[in-house]
């Protein structure tokens, strides 16, 4: 440890060990340095753990407003929400993409700058790559899923005469099988493209901070004891395996 | 018509690693330095909120904006290169700090091999042994003479580590101690220990515990909190331009940073730079600086880009083989590695450090015997511990669905239960291996994107094949239940995150017909124009390069001082 001068460099102000002490399952063993006591506002942390009770009390009483549509029809919605779960299905180890918000995650980000494919290359001209080369289309994220999603529904009444959602489990494997495999013949994407996409997001919905509406209630996190966003570990990392409960950046704030 | 401003001593262009280190340097010495930097100002308090696999990670949050420039790519001369449209295979820093903010702080010094790669490997092998297109050059110093500044930039940065017993001799030894071990760290140390295999707590620049520099910078110590690559540190822990080099420069009152402020040319009269043409990117004016001295200090692409489109050095023709500006491209063989898997233990694989890891160099340059393989030059193998988010780890062992039931299953019971060792390999040069100008493709400027002609060797695959097969038997020892490695190495594929280890275009060598510089980062072409970094290196070695990108900065503040006393070519 270092010695004593060195430590005197950083004083602790009370907000920040406040902050560690609330915010913290672990509570830092070298809590020095680091600027983010002095930012948060003295008035929250001093409140913090008495909003957080009441907080539990307005959470069982308030709805969760987020849960709505910013890009999706209701059928894509419900599309996505049945293909995601079949990609990341509910199980023993806890709930599945659908309980976990992924669909509306998937819809939220479509909404946005990586559905627009804001800050990525989409200058003309375009021509067909090499694989190594990486995507070279023209089309956003927001149009694939457009282009995608009606493909499935289509592909699903072709084979079967039902919705995607009509179908039970083993088709829908199937379904999405086929577009994992390129068996669906689409001109304007590519199937296997579309169904990466949809496998990666998924993953990003089941396990991204709970802030994107995805992750519902850390569940995906205490399914793989994932500890979330913690301060620090500086009392575990020399230690064998321990179980941290979550914390999410919500708890990052403050407690508002 | 360009906004013309006062003249002034020094113009960065870029405030990195390289920036921040040459700025600090010079105004300490009362030059008046003015930092031109593209992106936009950051601070620690940025990065209250970093605990965000998906914006950082992602979403590539402190990354360069993409849609605004870009990189082609193209695995040999025969085939269109195409615009990197989304990242992948490496990440582009932006903003102050640049690169040097979302690195992992794994702080190496290039080996003494590397230095004199092609007079070594002849001496032990003969000529034969380096293919005929493989165009690895002495870099026209050595690692007795660049140590120094090994030592002053692990001295600036507070680098924690422990003595290296394959590497180059320390006039010190590391400023601060080293990172604590894990269970994982010491599985892997134990394994290859009994091997007969040399481990060692890989040096850091997350700090092990708080420290103040030679500059009288305090920083605190590393949480461990695992959120280093791709993310700023919110403790000031790991070691960036923004809390190390920048403040001091700041504190003299004779730097000047412009953020916003994209260099676009370079401008010379004769064989002289005069200064630089820039654009405010948030007005759209066009502003000449002109100065005494120019350094270049962008990422490796911008600063082969900006000599090519400025018509400063000669271009490199690779038909010919001659020429220099953007020669020698290289990169990395990350793949050589292997997963293990435990069904009766489980790490605390979601904690971890940047640089939190431990390394051997056994088969690293040429400390093993090459006589019988099929390459050169090898690569450090490391167990690390950098703390794994969920989202981009999901290991599973070979064979399993990569979804549904059986995926979301495995992928949640190796969660805590895998470990990899991985071999980071060197890169050789070849001929037909170089940076140019895009025919084609344009920035949001209507100027050429840098291309990229590059692909794996033959020299890849063997290596590559080889550090797998250690990895593997380091792995075994370590009583994995079972083991996946890597099988073949495949195409370079541009898509798939391996390294933001770029290098080479601006090579540093002995001789102006085959270097751009010399060792003190000065173009051989023009006497008052550095260009700093990894750009310089002629081949990549088996480590991550910040640590010699420190050195050879250092170095060339060393140069520009003494360049402003005598002036002429440095040596």
């Amino acid at each position: 440890m270092a010695d004593d001068s060195k430590q005197r460099e950083y004083p602790e102000s009370p907000s920040r060990r406040r902050f560690i002490r609330n915010s913290g399952y672990v509570i830092g063993g070298v809590a020095v340095g680091g600027v983010l006591g002095s930012l948060l506002p003295k008035k929250d942390s001093d409140n913090k753990e008495v909003k957080k009770d009441e907080g539990k009390n307005t959470t069982e009483k308030t709805e969760n407003f987020t849960l709505a549509l910013m890009y999706f029809t209701p059928e894509q919605y419900k599309i996505t929400e049945a293909a995601t779960e079949r990609i990341f299905p509910a199980d023993d180890n806890g709930p599945g993409a659908k309980d976990l918000g992924v669909a509306f995650f998937i819809d939220h980000q479509l909404s946005g700058e990586w559905g627009f494919n804001g800050r990525e290359y989409m200058q003309a001209p375009f021509f067909k790559g090499e694989k190594v080369q990486g995507y070279q289309g023209r089309l956003k994220r927001r149009e694939i899923f457009d282009i995608g999603l009606r493909e499935l529904q289509n592909h699903s009444l072709s084979t079967y005469k039902k919705k995607f959602i009509e179908l039970n489990e083993d088709e829908q494997d199937a379904i999405l099988k086929d577009f994992e495999e390129d068996k669906v013949n689409i001109t304007t994407i590519s199937a296997s493209g579309f169904f990466k996409m949809l496998r990666s997001s998924t993953l990003e919905g089941a396990y991204s901070d709970p802030l994107y509406s995805g992750n519902r209630n850390m569940d995906g996190w205490k399914m793989r004891d994932y500890p979330g966003s913690q301060m620090a570990y500086t009392n575990v990392i020399d230690k064998d395996f321990t179980k941290i409960p979550p914390q999410s950046l919500r708890d990052h704030l403050g407690g508002h | 018509m360009a906004k013309k401003l006062p003249k002034v001593d020094v113009v960065i262009v870029g405030v990195g690693w390289g920036g921040g280190i040459i700025a600090s340097e010079l105004t300490k010495k009362g030059i008046n330095v003015v930092g031109l930097e593209r992106g936009k100002e950051r601070t620690t308090e940025d990065y209250f909120m970093v605990h965000d696999e998906l914006r950082y990670a992602l979403r590539y949050e402190l990354f360069q904006d993409l849609s605004k420039e870009t990189i082609t790519f193209r695995g040999n001369e025969k085939i269109r290169a195409l615009p990197m449209r989304q990242y992948g295979s490496f990440l582009l820093g932006d903003g102050l700090g640049g690169a040097g903010v979302h690195w992992n702080g794994q702080t190496y010094r290039f080996l003494p091999y590397d230095f004199e790669i092609r007079s070594k490997t002849i001496e032990r092998y003969g000529e034969k042994k380096i293919p005929k297109d493989m165009t690895i050059q002495d870099w026209g110093i050595t690692y007795d003479e660049l140590e120094p500044y090994f030592d002053t930039f692990e001295k600036m940065s507070g680098i924690s580590g422990e003595e290296n017993p394959l590497a180059g001799k320390r006039s010190n030894p590391y400023p601060t101690p080293p990172m604590k071990t894990t269970p994982a760290l010491e599985k892997f140390k134990k394994a290859a220990t009994n091997m007969k295999l040399h481990p060692y707590s890989r040096p850091s620049a997350n700090l092990s515990e708080a420290y103040t520099n030679p500059d009288g910078v305090s920083r605190a110590a590393c949480q461990y909190c695992a959120y280093c690559e791709r993310f700023g540190c919110e403790y000031g822990a790991k070691a960036d331009p923004v809390v190390t080099v920048i403040p001091v420069a700041k504190k003299t009152g004779k730097f000047e940073i412009r953020t916003h402020s994209n260099v676009r040319r370079i401008l010379y009269s004769g064989n002289k730079a005069t200064g630089v043409l820039y654009t405010d990117v948030t007005t759209g004016e066009e502003i000449e600086q002109p100065a005494d001295l120019v350094v270049l200090t962008s990422y490796v692409f911008s600063n082969v880009r900006l000599l090519l489109m400025s018509g400063i050095g000669k271009p490199y023709n690779s038909q010919t083989g001659t020429g220099v500006i953007g020669k020698n491209y290289a990169y990395q063989v990350q793949k050589g590695a292997a997963t293990g898997f435990f069904e009766n233990e489980q790490f605390n694989n979601f904690a971890g450090a940047g640089a939190l890891g431990m390394t051997l160099d056994d088969y690293n340059g040429d400390n093993f015997d090459h006589s019988n393989l099929n390459f050169i030059h090898g690569g450090s193998i490391a167990i690390s511990q950098t703390g794994q988010r969920p989202i981009q780890n999901n290991k599973v062992p070979s064979g399993t669905a990569t979804w549904g039931k059986e995926f979301k299953n495995q992928s949640i019971k190796y969660a805590n239960r895998s470990l990899s060792v991985g071999g980071q390999g060197a890169s050789m040069p070849f001929k037909h291996h170089y940076l140019d100008l895009d025919p084609t493709y344009k920035d949001a400027f209507g100027d050429p994107l840098m291309r990229i002609t590059f692909d794996f060797e033959e020299q890849d695959r063997q290596l590559s094949m080889f550090l797998a097969s250690k990895c593997e038997e380091i792995m075994k020892e370590m009583g994995a239940d079972k083991i996946d490695s890597l099988k073949e190495l495949g195409p370079y594929d541009i898509t798939t995150y391996q390294s933001t280890h770029n290098t080479g275009g601006v090579i540093m060598g002995a001789d102006p017909n085959t270097s751009a510089v010399n060792n003190y980062s000065q173009m051989w072409d023009m006497e008052n124009l550095f260009v700093v970094g990894a750009s310089a290196f002629p081949h990549n070695g088996g480590y991550n390069p910040t640590g010699t990108v420190g050195a050879l900065a250092y170095r060339a503040a060393e140069g520009i001082l003494t360049y402003r006393d005598k002036g002429g070519i440095l040596v």
